[in-house]
Order: C-alpha cells, then sequence, then structure tokens
C-alpha cells in the first residue's frame, strides 16, 4: 500500500512532541464580558443582530441550563469547569462578518495559510487536482471570518454559509429545522450551547441537488480562556447528496479551554448526508497539561424514507473527547454509518462512540470503531444500538477493536444493545488486543524500524475508516495516526 | 443544586420499618462482628433505597419499581412444610447427592457429611481457620444492593468446608424450596470453603409454589483455593409469580478451574448475580447460561469477572430465547486490571426473540488496563433464522419440529459445557420440557 510509505515517511519529518497547529495568532479581538448571565446571551443575540424568536430561544434554553447538573457517567476525569471563568464571546476585532477575502485581517489569512487551509479561491484552482474543490467556511473563535465558492454554490442552489448569516438571509428555513434534532433540553453541553452559540455553519441542499464540492468547516479557538459554542445545522432535501468535512484546532495553551458544540443533520427522503470530522484540538502536553476539553452533541436524523446519514471521524487531539455521533433512523429503510478511529495518547481521555436508534421498518446501521491507548491515555467506546417495537427488520453490525500500546493505558468498551422486537438482528463484536508482537517482528526483519513497524500495523488496523474518508482527509489522517503514536514505542 | 430525595417506596418502607425488630431478634447469634456488619447492610440500603433504572448495573432491572412490597421475612417452616418439601423433587435431583434442604431460607440439613464439614453460624460453630480467614475477608460486593439486602436480613449462615485435597466423588446438592401459601421474604446465605487441591461438584435448585408472590434473595459465596477444582450448576425454577434475586460470589487462587452454569426458566422476576474475583494467576473460569422466558418473565444475568491477576482463561457463553412479551437481560463485564497480563477473555451473548413483543438488552462490557492481552465479546439477537426452516422443512420436518430442533441446539450450546453428565441431561431435559410447553 504506498499510502503507508507515505505515512511512514511523514512521521520522520514531524519532530517529537510537536504539536504543529499550536502557535497563537496574535490579533485585536472583541470580547463580551467575562463570565455568563442573561446578558451574556442578550449580549451574543445583540452581537449578531438576531431576530426576537432565537433571542427568546436562546434565554429559555439559559434558564433551562440553570437547573441542570453536570453529567458525569462518562469515564472522563477533569477538574469542574467554572464557568464564570469564560469568555463566551470572542471575535476578531476588524471583521465584521463573513465578508469577501479583501476585507479580512491578513493577520487571519496568514492564520489559516500556516494551517494550510485554502481560503483563496484561485488558488485552490491552480491546486494540483484540478476537480476536487473544497468550499471552506472558516471559525474563528466565535464568528466565521470567510466562506469561499459561496457564488458557484448558489447556482447549484446550495446554501453555505455561517449560520448567523443563514438566521438573517433564510430566518424560515433556521427556525424550521433548529433545535429539532438536538433539543435545546437535550443534555447539560448541549443547552449551555443553544443559550450562548456563537457561530456555526449552515447547509441546505436542495431538493435532488448533489453538491457540485465538498463543503468544509475549519474551527480554530484563537483567545485565551474562551470557550467555543458552534453549532451546525445541514438539510438535506428530499434526494439530496452533501459531503462534508469539520476540522479543528487550537494553540498550545496550560489552561484547558472548553469546546461544546452541537451538530444537527436532517436528511430527507432519499437524501444523504456524509459527514467527517478530523479533530485535532490541542491535547495537552507531555504531562496532560492543558488542551481542549471537547465535549461535542453530533446527531443525524434519517426523517425520511430511505434517507442516509454517515459519520466518519478520526480523533486524535484534544484533552478529553466526550462525544456521540448518532443517528436517528426514524424514516423506514434508512441507513445510518458510524466509521471511527479515536487515537489517544498522552494524558489524553476519550470516551465516544455512538447511538444508532432504529425507530422505521428495515432501517440499517453499522457501526466500524477502532480505538487506539497508548502512553497514560484511556480511551472507552460506548455505544448504543436499540431497535424500537415498530422497527421491525431491524439490522446492526458492529465491529469495535481497540489497540493498546504501552502498559499505561487503558482501552474500555461499553456497548449498550437493545432489541424491542423480534424482527430485528443485531450483531456485536469487539476485541481488543496488543499490536502482534509476530507482525512487528515480520516489519523490522524487513528493515523497518520499531516505529515505522508500528506506524504500518496501525494503518491497517485503522484502514477499514480510513477508506471511508474523502480523499483530502484520508491523507491527512493517515499524518495524524502517525504523530499521535510517536514516542509511544520503545 | 439540591440532591433530590425520592419518596420511599413500600419495599423500602417496609425494609426500613421491619429492620429493627428483625435485628434484635437476630441478636442471640453471631456476636459484635454479625450485627455490625448487618447494620451497616443496612445503612447502605437505608440511604441509598433500592436500586432504580437510575443505576447503571441495575438499568435493566429496576429493582425499585419491581419490587412492589417486601414480603415479611419468612417463619421457620411447620414440621410438616419440611416434610413436603423433602418429598419434593426438583429438575436437577441426583439420588447421590449430598442434599441441603432449605425451606424458606433456613437450611434442613439431611446430610451426612463424607470428606467434608458443616458448620452454622448462627449455631456458634467453631470453624477452622481456612473458613474464619475467608470470612474476616472483606467482600468487595458487599456494597451490591441485593448482597446487603441479604447481609442486612439473614438469618443464618451455612458454611461447607472441604479439607485441601479432598475430591468429593458425590455432588453437594443446595436445594432452595418455598412452601407456603403466604408470601414471605427469605435469604438464605452459604459459604463454600474448597481448599488447594480440593475438588468438589455443587448443584444449586430454587423451586417454589406457582402463585405466591414471595421474594427470594439467596448469596452463595465459593471461595476456591489454589489448584481446586469446582464444578457449579444452578437452576432457577422458582414459582411463576416469585421474584428472585441471587449472588454467586466467586474468588478462585492460582491455577484454580471453576465452572458455573446458571438456567433461568422460572420466577416472574429474577436476576442472577454473579462476581468472580479471579485473584490468582493462571486460573481458567468457564460460564454458561441459558435462559428460557414467556409470558411476561423477566430474567437477569448480570456478571462481572475481574482478572485481579496474570494468565487466567476467561469464558463466558449466555443463551437466551425469548417468548412472548418476556423480557431477558445480560450484562457482562470483563476487568482486566494492570498487570494482569496475558490474560485470555472471551465473552459472549446470544438471544433468540420468538416473540414478537419480546425484547432483549445486551450490555457486554470490557475494560482493560493491561496491554498485553486477548480480550473479546461479541452479542447477537435475532429471530429463528428463516433459511434454517427452510431447510429442516424442504426435509419434511415440520414447522414446530424444525422450530424445537433449532432452539434446542441453540440453549445446547451452552448446556453442551456441563461436565458432569447426569446434570447436563437433567438441563437438556428440563429445556425439552420448555419447549414441548410452548404453544
Amino acid at each position: 500500500m504506498p499510502a503507508v510509505q507515505e505515512t511512514v515517511e511523514r512521521v520522520r519529518s514531524i519532530d517529537v512532541d510537536q504539536y504543529k497547529y499550536g502557535f497563537e495568532t496574535n490579533i485585536e479581538s472583541v470580547k463580551a464580558p467575562k463570565g455568563l448571565d442573561e446578558s451574556t446571551v442578550r449580549f451574543i443575540s445583540a452581537k449578531k443582530n438576531e431576530p426576537s424568536w432565537l433571542l427568546e430561544w436562546r434565554l429559555e434554553a439559559f434558564k433551562r441550563w440553570k437547573t441542570m447538573t453536570e453529567p458525569d457517567w462518562a469515564r472522563v476525569h477533569y477538574p469542574k469547569i467554572d464557568y464564570q471563568d469564560l469568555y463566551y464571546y470572542s471575535a476578531p476585532k476588524n471583521t465584521p462578518g463573513p465578508s469577501s477575502l479583501d476585507e479580512v485581517d491578513p493577520e487571519l489569512l496568514k492564520t489559516y495559510e500556516k494551517l494550510g487551509i485554502p481560503l483563496r479561491e484561485q488558488e485552490i484552482l491552480a491546486g494540483v487536482r484540478g476537480s476536487s474543490r473544497v468550499a471552506v467556511d472558516a471559525v474563528f473563535d466565535s464568528v466565521s471570518v470567510v466562506t469561499t465558492f459561496k457564488d458557484e454554490l448558489k447556482k447549484a442552489g446550495v446554501i453555505f454559509g455561517s449560520i448567523s448569516e443563514a438566521v438573517r438571509e433564510h430566518p424560515e428555513l433556521v427556525r424550521k429545522y433548529l433545535g429539532t434534532v438536538v433539543p435545546s433540553s437535550d443534555n447539560f453541553f448541549a443547552t449551555l450551547n443553544s443559550a450562548v452559540f456563537s457561530d456555526g455553519s449552515f447547509v441546505y441542499i436542495p431538493k435532488g441537488v448533489r453538491c457540485p464540492m465538498e463543503l468544509s468547516t475549519y474551527f480554530r479557538i484563537n483567545e485565551r480562556n474562551t470557550g467555543q459554542f458552534e453549532r451546525t445545522l445541514i438539510i438535506a432535501e428530499e434526494g439530496a447528496y452533501v459531503s462534508y468535512l469539520e476540522g479543528c484546532t487550537a494553540p498550545q495553551r496550560d489552561e484547558n479551554q472548553l469546546h461544546a458544540a452541537v451538530v444537527e443533520l436532517v436528511a430527507l427522503d432519499n437524501a444523504e448526508i456524509k459527514y467527517s470530522t478530523v479533530q485535532n484540538w490541542y491535547p495537552g502536553d507531555k504531562q496532560g497539561k492543558g488542551g481542549v476539553y471537547n465535549f461535542v452533541t453530533k446527531r443525524g436524523d434519517c426523517r425520511g424514507r430511505g434517507s442516509k446519514i454517515s459519520w466518519t471521524q478520526v480523533e486524535t487531539g484534544s484533552a478529553i473527547t466526550w462525544k456521540y455521533p448518532s443517528c436517528i433512523l426514524r424514516g423506514d429503510n434508512s441507513q445510518g454509518e458510524f466509521y471511527s478511529i479515536a487515537i489517544s495518547n498522552g494524558y489524553q481521555q476519550v470516551d465516544s462512540g455512538t447511538k444508532m436508534i432504529h425507530l422505521g421498518k428495515n432501517t440499517t446501521s453499522r457501526i466500524v470503531s477502532k480505538g487506539i491507548a497508548a502512553g497514560h491515555s484511556n480511551n472507552t467506546y460506548r455505544g448504543l444500538v436499540s431497535a424500537h417495537r415498530k422497527a421491525t427488520g431491524a439490522r446492526n453490525f458492529t465491529n469495535c477493536d481497540s489497540l493498546l500500546v504501552g502498559d499505561k493505558c487503558g482501552a474500555h468498551t461499553t456497548p449498550y444493545i437493545e432489541a424491542k422486537n423480534s424482527k430485528s438482528v443485531f450483531e456485536h463484536e469487539a476485541t481488543t488486543s496488543k499490536i502482534s508482537e509476530d507482525m512487528l517482528f515480520y516489519c523490522r526483519q524487513r528493515g523497518l524500524t520499531q516505529e515505522e513497524a508500528v506506524a504500518l500495523v496501525v494503518n491497517g488496523f485503522v484502514k477499514d475508516v480510513l477508506q471511508h474518508l474523502p480523499m483530502e482527509f484520508a491523507v491527512e489522517a493517515q499524518k495524524l495516526i502517525a504523530i499521535s503514536l510517536e514516542g509511544s514505542v520503545g | 443544586m439540591n440532591e433530590v430525595q425520592p419518596i420511599r417506596t413500600d419495599a423500602e418502607n417496609a425494609i426500613i420499618s421491619r429492620f429493627p425488630d428483625f435485628a434484635k431478634k437476630q441478636s442471640h447469634w453471631g456476636g459484635a462482628e454479625i450485627a455490625r456488619e448487618r447494620t451497616a447492610a443496612f445503612e447502605i440500603l437505608k440511604s441509598k433505597g433500592l436500586p432504580s433504572r437510575r443505576v447503571e448495573e441495575w438499568k435493566y432491572t429496576d429493582l425499585r419499581a419491581m419490587l412492589r412490597d417486601m414480603p415479611s421475612p419468612a417463619e421457620a417452616p411447620s414440621r410438616e412444610a419440611v416434610e413436603v418439601a423433602a418429598r419434593e423433587k426438583s429438575a436437577i435431583d441426583l439420588s447421590d447427592a449430598f442434599k441441603f434442604l432449605f425451606v424458606n431460607g433456613k437450611n434442613f440439613a439431611m446430610v451426612k457429611a463424607e470428606g467434608f464439614e458443616i458448620y452454622s453460624l448462627a449455631n456458634g460453630d467453631k470453624l477452622p481457620k481456612a473458613v474464619s480467614d475467608t470470612l474476616a475477608r472483606e467482600r468487595k460486593h458487599a456494597l451490591n444492593a441485593a448482597v446487603a439486602l441479604n447481609t442486612a436480613f439473614m438469618t443464618d449462615a451455612t458454611i461447607i468446608h472441604v479439607p485441601a485435597g479432598k475430591r468429593l466423588a458425590r455432588p453437594i446438592h443446595l436445594a432452595f424450596r418455598h412452601e407456603g401459601k403466604i408470601a414471605q421474604s427469605s435469604f438464605p446465605r452459604v459459604l463454600i470453603v474448597v481448599e488447594q487441591g480440593a475438588s468438589v461438584t455443587i448443584v444449586e435448585t430454587q423451586d417454589g409454589p406457582a402463585g405466591v408472590a414471595y421474594f427470594d434473595n439467596a448469596l452463595v459465596e465459593i471461595d476456591a483455593g489454589d489448584q481446586a477444582e469446582v464444578n457449579h450448576v444452578r437452576h432457577n425454577n422458582a414459582g411463576g409469580a416469585s421474584i428472585t434475586l441471587s449472588t454467586l460470589a466467586v474468588r478462585t487462587g492460582h491455577g484454580t478451574k471453576f465452572s458455573s452454569f446458571a438456567m433461568a426458566t422460572g420466577g416472574a422476576i429474577s436476576r442472577h448475580q454473579m462476581f468472580f474475583d479471579l485473584a490468582g494467576k493462571n486460573a481458567e473460569l468457564s460460564v454458561q447460561g441459558a435462559t428460557l422466558l414467556r409470558g411476561k418473565q423477566h430474567a437477569d444475568n448480570t456478571m462481572i469477572a475481574d482478572h485481579m491477576a496474570g494468565g487466567c482463561v476467561g469464558r463466558q457463553l449466555f443463551k437466551t430465547v425469548l417468548d412472548d412479551n418476556s423480557r431477558g437481560v445480560f450484562q457482562g463485564l470483563i476487568i482486566v486490571r494492570p498487570h494482569s497480563q496475558k490474560t485470555d477473555g472471551k465473552m459472549m451473548s446470544s438471544a433468540l426473540l420468538l416473540g414478537d413483543d419480546a425484547e432483549m438488552d445486551n450490555k457486554p462490557e470490557l475494560e482493560i488496563f493491561a496491554d498485553d492481552v486477548q480480550c473479546g465479546h461479541g452479542a447477537t439477537v435475532g429471530a429463528l433464522d428463516e433459511n434454517l426452516l427452510f431447510y429442516l422443512r424442504a426435509r419434511g420436518i415440520p414447522r414446530r419440529e424444525a422450530e424445537i430442533l433449532l432452539i434446542e441446539s441453540f440453549v445446547g450450546d451452552a448446556i453442551q459445557h456441563i461436565e458432569n453428565e447426569r446434570v447436563r441431561e437433567a438441563l437438556m431435559s428440563c429445556a425439552s420440557a420448555w419447549l414441548a410447553e410452548r404453544s
């Protein structure tokens, strides 16, 4: 497999202990006053010129949030978060909102350049693969700074941009779908997000349209002590198709940063949404200091008949990852997929998995999860597969494997499998093992170093998942896997 | 935020109101040590209440909602009742067994012990060191609600001691039987200490009258020493209106071979808990179960295999057949502690849903802290395979018989692991009888 050699080379080119996105951009920003109360919610809403219904919605969520307690059932440990010690809104000063590239602060452009995110359309066009273009919505702290290819997408009828813009320009769509998949009362972090979400992406694919290019959002937390609460809403009308990518990074800091996003997907009859994530938030240093708390609620609703939602995620960053991208298989014959690679190193903690809730008839779902724990990390797969009484003919296949590298880490599997009717078939299998000595020996005999051999075996182990990633991400992901594992061997 | 104190249920009130009198009545035995244990267990129940579905380990068996009331603790049964009980047969009734007859939780042992010893805590028998050492050991499972309930309301603990190197040819039969038409609660408790190199087969049966809503909560603890060999089989055939909880808590030593089989066909609601502490290296643990339910029965098998030492091999296989509106639960957890290298654990739960409204809830968990291990689990849920049925019917076998054949082979897969041939056959015919009754 040629990609593997490439991976190995990439590992070699990267220094030990280097989170290469850890730099900070010096840019002036406008912030909401520190802390959280009703005025913070009003401040954010006012900043965005939001209609009153949305403000009401936020305030109601905030009221509810105050009565909720932080959940503690996940296998993650962290010091108590002081919600009054955070900034809930931070925006680069000279950017009034998504605008043309010329108005964007050059400092910001440089940041994205450094991150390798193409924001200039002509550059992308001049790229190596002319045919594979990606439209990007770049979110910097609390606001979207730029969205590319908007005009071209518009021609196809696709709406792609920041959610604040969508609230202004397509309020009827936002109002119709916002909070219908993840209600504002869903859980502690989703409710908090509903109250204070600042930006995020909005995608609407009209009936029968196959989105002409990959859509992508790139999240960057820059400001100190800032929580990032973005909200993404993707709607695929009947027969539509969209592939959406999400990437994220943050500077290297000693304190922890909170990221509590909500992603809602709605797929109507025969629509398909493919959602891929490469999560690369700052994971903290070798001693487990700093890093992002990634407490995210992601859920897709297969509302229509024959609809399909597919989640693919590569999780390598974050000090703590706590998320379960889920599918509600409501429409008859709908399909849900979840492909995940979660790699933890250092003192990282991952508690991730999925929920496949079969409500419609003849719904199918597939879960492939690969967890790799190294260093002092703990990596938990937690998942639910359930079939409702009326979900006859429901079918699920789950495969979750864990790999342990070293003897200071832990790998755990907590699946819930609930079948409430006799016409559903569920299969679940999971294994945990060490990288086989035989395989390593075989590779080393052929001249690979120990680390190269491990990268090779791991890449083979996660191949099932990688092949579901869009091309651009697959390369990126393979590189990430190599980075995450260096230092864990020997 | 304030902790919400839920309103106590009738059962919780019954536990709280009955305890002081009960404890006083039992204070004539066991001394300060037992009294302290009893009070500690009661305090757990008092402060936490009965576990509801919000308690993770009881997620699928909401004891708080299911146990509406706790019937009064059983009085000593009449002589007639004991005589009646002695005449009745269980599905597994081996003529040559050492039979311990527990009527409403009380032991009426009729056996003459050969090659082992029997003690009773309530009688204040002097215990050999191996037994008192085991009793003194801290119990991890003491916080479990069912165990705490047993400890709070125990009336005795029967102790069976198999000395080092003794290989008992005849099995030990613990026959738990409920007699009488009044709904009562019983809390039998047995401790079996099998010393180094000894070997024994233990059969547990649980029977009771249909239509009496009694509550049974048994605790059987087995301490199996180094190189000991223990084969344990239990059959829950409790009365159709009963609620039964049972706990098997096992600790194994170096190179111990332990096997346990749990069959459940009876009871309205039952939960069997198995806690295995693999404390010594290179032990072999083999656990199987077969559950056959119909009507509105609910049965829960909860198992924790804690690999505290390395090199142990664990095999678990649970089969559940659910007809009508019945509900099966399997919760399994394999824990591999740091340094328990070379652990080899496999856990499988399969369920066959025959009734349209049957429900199966599986939670097979792994919790691994050591890297050089092989651990796997699997879970399947499904209906009878139409292709297999078709195959059999194409060969002239009527549908009903074809179904019986398939179901028999499904549960037979687990039952065949039982080493004792007569026990194996008894349980197999028990499964066949269940199938014959199927409408």
